[in-house]
């Protein structure tokens, strides 16, 4: 590979804008039509080796940039690139490649398998797909994979309907591993289940990043699971990364009002409950002028309604897009 | 109230092969045990299926056979079921009927799944223009009951048991398409479709392994209930005499001999008649039962 | 059950029957087990809870917490199920035994829920008006007018601002906090001595979550009513409960006063919950291996002797009683 020093996802100032009709007579030319900008300006580069955590609420334009980067979305605006090409424009055979080294674990593990097939054939098939063993080999090679996630290699015969959730999302990450990638994009992997499943899931994603040299982009509303997986993290908020940088530092001295809220919001033992922001997630049609957090920022002062701040570098490695960030 | 261990069997059955044949054997076991009106109404749809197949074991007499001692005998101790006008065995004619009730009511079911597929697949992948066209084409067909258009097709196609075939099958693809199209539109957008795409599979490859299987499952449940339709279907053309030609011993057909003797021989078309009605009706419960064990949308309180 | 005092007092005199109710637990269960097609889903079930007392009810999912708010509110009746024991609810002394005309003036009126996804909860057919208005005709009486009246009044109490223009909404309309929001205040209608919470928050974003919980609390508190919480977030659990019921496969294993529950585990199974929870300066987590068990298969003795780091072969062979242990009760025969 030549490409090896650039890195593997970069985002430059992408945009998507969806366009939607107010009402029926918008059609007839009466009446504006209105733009939903779910994703605005979005910067981000992840380089080989990184684990970068995206946090947000929902709404907050986490999927959309998914799906922006896996190529399954057409950005509005900026390019998304992997690996310096284009997402939605790569040539086939960096395409076939692409989708060999960029490997999704879905947050609806379950609906990710076709429940038709047995866990056999759902982890073979990025085998066979990609060509990556012969048909003879096929059961150990899942047998392997079925072990390293932590599952008895009897499971391979068995359909998803039969496995438990957790087992499930297991059965899931071994397809994902299948076709050897370098990247693992995983939307919400660990969320929406007892803790002690979550807490398996969270060592073993941990432990095959590890051990395999994994990239990981871990999509996430819980900033304890991203400092537990990620050294990086981006905070979003209606579209906009608000804040960016090593998980550690941002999560010991948030910069953005935001992610002090978020932080502060996550429950903590025996601390009583901090209600840290009033009123919901904003719409994100026709967004007022100035911050987008002005609405419901505790330390809104009168420029953050008239400019939008950019995402810029404060201080060493930590972007900010708030015009009056929290550094001391 | 469907019982949990059930449940996780009705889950276990949106699987491929033989794991179909074996839950639905187990879907039938369950059902005969949770209503007994599900039982009488198998074991009478199994009776007909069975008397049909081995009609010449069974069966008393040819069913051409003409007595000429008996014309329009009453039941007796010879001919169970009486004769009709001709001194043909009602019974062994019902029975030999029945053959031509399934022949005619599979095959033409079968036709009408496998056209219903490809037009519902092709609209359902296709979409756009493909789309739109196909699904008025069958919006036309729907238009018509499918008896009209039975008929429509064997003016054209001309009498007999094949024609009658092709025509009941040709006026079922509508229905079979519409559902087709749509269990593909909302297959398409299951997360396991996305997934295979993301992962490279071929398009070809996904319509094989992921779209299909979804899809054929509620088609092949569709097509137990529809069966008994292409059978009144089919009775009713030859009631009016469009379907099969005398003197073959086809139901419809017999009923409609049997109409002017009526008022003073009632049973010539009241066997027959009896043997259709108690045919459909039971048909239709076992339809029911299956579909209640298989239909998703019946399976909600999962 | 009865406290003997408080049976003197009864007889004594009719004044200190008040005096008897506030001693008595507004809502308790005695050995409460459910069976479903001959499994045992919940085994010899028993707490209680105060006037006045949020109680949270953790373990993993199948562990049975949400079969007793279901219990509790008469939705899980047989022959649906088989039950067994005693439930006692302020007046009311066999409630597994009221027969379902009986829990009709109960349910709604003294004992409410709000369900874990407001989405499904709420009708999408019907505006929000509608639905909140309606209860409050066929419960407490009202006229169209009134009940509007006091609708609106309840979409504010709950934070809900133009609550006015919310009556026309279609629940599809709102947001998820806000729809939670709804529920709640469905929930407080009849002002309810008891309130079921079965995962209030689950479905929602952790800002939303705190104020929602504290929205539940705050009223809750102001009606002096009691609250079940069905969590399964332990941090979460030690911020709104008073006491704290740990289930695991059916069976209570610790209960007690969330300060001494969960800043002192003593049963093996609730320090190895605390070990999963995940915080922010979290460097290691260690959970148990495995799950639950199968409902058709528990394992003899201990339920959770075959995933316990602590358990002698003893453990295996007889199920530990609930006992008295260090301000709290507990299952084990091993704390510690």
């Amino acid at each position: 590979m030549t490409n090896q020093a650039l890195p593997l996802f970069r985002l430059l100032d992408v945009e998507k804008i969806y366009r939607i009709d107010g009402g029926g007579w918008s059609r007839l030319g009466i009446g504006s039509r209105r733009q939903l900008a779910a994703l605005d300006g979005i910067r981000l580069t992840v380089r080989t080796g990184d684990s970068v955590a995206l946090v947000g609420e929902s709404g907050s334009g986490k999927s959309t940039l998914l799906r922006v980067l896996l190529g399954l979305t057409a950005s509005s605006n900026g390019r998304a690139l992997y690996q310096g090409d284009d997402i939605e424009t790569l040539a086939d055979d960096k395409r076939r490649a692409f989708q060999r080294d960029v490997a999704m674990i879905y947050q609806d593990a379950r609906g990710s398998l076709n429940p038709r097939l047995s866990v056999l054939d759902l982890i073979g098939e990025p085998l066979r797909q990609h060509g990556l063993c012969l048909a003879a080999e096929l059961r150990d090679r899942v047998a392997v994979l079925l072990t390293r996630v932590g599952m008895s290699p009897d499971t391979a015969d068995r359909y998803p309907s039969q496995l438990s959730g957790g087992q499930v999302r297991r059965v899931a990450i071994a397809r994902a591993l299948a076709s050897q990638p370098k990247v693992i994009v995983a939307d919400e992997a660990v969320s929406g289940l007892d803790v002690s499943t979550q807490a398996q899931l969270l060592n073993l994603l941990r432990g095959l990043q590890r051990e395999m040299g994994l990239t990981l982009l871990f999509i996430t509303h819980d900033l304890a699971v991203a400092s537990y997986l990620c050294s990086r993290i981006a905070v979003m908020y209606l579209g906009r990364i608000v804040e960016a940088g090593p998980t550690k530092e941002v999560l010991r001295a948030p910069a953005h009002p935001y992610t002090r809220a978020l932080l502060r919001a996550s429950p903590r033992f025996f601390e009583p409950i901090a209600e840290t922001l009033e009123g919901e997630i904003p719409s994100p049609i026709d967004l007022p002028a100035g911050c987008r957090f002005a609405s419901r920022c505790p330390r809104v002062a009168p420029d953050c309604r008239q400019r939008e701040p950019t995402l810029m570098t404060m201080r060493a490695d930590r972007d900010v897009a708030c015009l009056h960030p929290l550094f001391d | 109230m469907v019982a949990p261990d059930l449940l996780q069997r009705g889950e276990a059955s949106t699987r491929s092969g033989s794991a179909l044949l074996r839950d639905l054997v187990r879907a039938c076991l369950y059902q005969l045990r949770a209503r007994p009106f599900f039982g009488v109404a198998a074991f009478i749809a199994v009776a007909f299926l069975l008397a049909a197949v081995f009609a010449p074991w069974v069966a008393p007499f040819e069913p051409t056979f003409q007595d000429a001692n008996h014309l329009m005998a009453p039941p007796n101790a010879v001919h169970w079921f009486g004769t009709d006008s001709f001194g043909q065995d009602l019974l062994s004619r019902v029975i030999y009927g029945a053959r031509y009730a399934f022949l005619i009511g599979f095959c033409s079911v079968a036709i009408g799944a496998m056209g219903g597929l490809a037009i519902g697949l092709a609209a359902g992948l296709r979409g756009g223009a493909v789309e739109w066209s196909l699904m008025r084409f069958v919006d036309a067909i729907l238009a018509l009951p499918s008896l009209i258009m039975a008929i429509a097709f064997i003016s054209i196609l001309g009498q007999g048991v094949d024609k009658v075939i092709y025509a009941v099958g040709f006026a079922m693809i509508g229905p079979f398409a519409r559902t087709v199209r749509a269990d593909v539109l909302q297959v398409r957008t299951r997360t396991f479709v996305e997934a295979a795409g993301l992962m490279g599979v071929d398009r070809l490859r996904i319509v094989w392994r992921h779209i299909l299987p979804n899809v054929i499952f509620p088609l092949a449940v569709q097509a137990t209930i529809r069966i008994s339709e292409a059978i009144l279907v089919s009775s009713g053309l030859s009631f009016l005499g469009l379907g099969v030609v005398p003197p073959t011993p086809d139901w419809g057909l017999m009923i409609s001999e049997g109409r002017a003797f009526i008022s003073f021989v009632p049973w010539i078309s009241g066997v027959p008649g009896a043997a259709l009605a108690l045919l459909l009706i039971a048909l239709s419960i076992v339809g029911d039962g299956i579909r209640e064990q298989f239909d998703p949308k019946m399976r909600a309180n999962r | 059950m009865m406290h003997p005092v408080a049976r003197q007092a009864e007889v004594a005199g009719s004044n200190v029957l008040s005096d008897r109710r506030d001693r008595e637990p507004l809502l308790s269960l005695v050995d409460v087990s459910l069976a479903r097609n001959g499994h045992s889903v919940l085994d010899r079930v028993s707490f209680a809870i105060e006037r006045g007392e949020t109680l949270g009810l953790v373990g993993e999912s199948g562990a049975g917490k949400s079969t007793i708010a279901l219990v509790a509110i008469g939705l899980l009746r047989p022959p649906a199920v088989t039950l067994d024991g005693r439930m006692q609810f302020a007046g009311h002394d066999d409630l597994l035994a009221l027969p379902e005309s009986a829990w009709a003036g109960l349910r709604g009126r003294r004992i409410a829920m709000i369900f874990q996804d407001p989405a499904s909860a709420l009708n999408p057919c019907f505006t929000v008006g509608r639905q909140l208005a309606g209860p409050l005709r066929r419960l407490l009486g009202l006229d169209r007018a009134a009940a509007r009246r006091r609708a609106i009044e309840l979409l504010e109490s709950v934070g809900l601002n133009d609550a006015e223009a919310r009556l026309a909404a279609f629940p599809h309309e709102l947001s998820g906090g806000m729809q939670q929001r709804v529920m709640i205040a469905m929930a407080l209608a009849c002002n309810p001595e008891l309130l079921l919470a079965d995962e209030p928050t689950s479905a929602l974003d952790v800002t939303i979550q705190a104020q929602i919980m504290q929205l539940i609390l705050q009223q809750v508190r102001a009606r002096n009513a009691s609250c079940i919480f069905v969590l399964h977030d332990l941090a979460l659990a030690s911020q709104v409960c008073d006491r704290i019921v740990v289930l695991y496969a059916g069976q209570v294993v610790e209960a007690g006063p969330t300060e001494i529950v969960l800043r002192r585990p003593l049963h093996p199974y609730t320090n190895a919950l605390r070990a999963c929870v995940i915080e922010l300066d979290t460097e290691t987590l260690t959970p148990p291996d495995g799950g639950l068990p199968a409902l058709g298969a528990m394992p003899p003795g201990c339920r959770f002797a075959p995933r316990c780091p602590s358990a002698k072969i003893a453990c295996s062979l007889q199920t530990p009683p609930l006992r008295q242990l260090e301000g709290r009760e507990i299952a084990c025969w091993h704390p510690g």
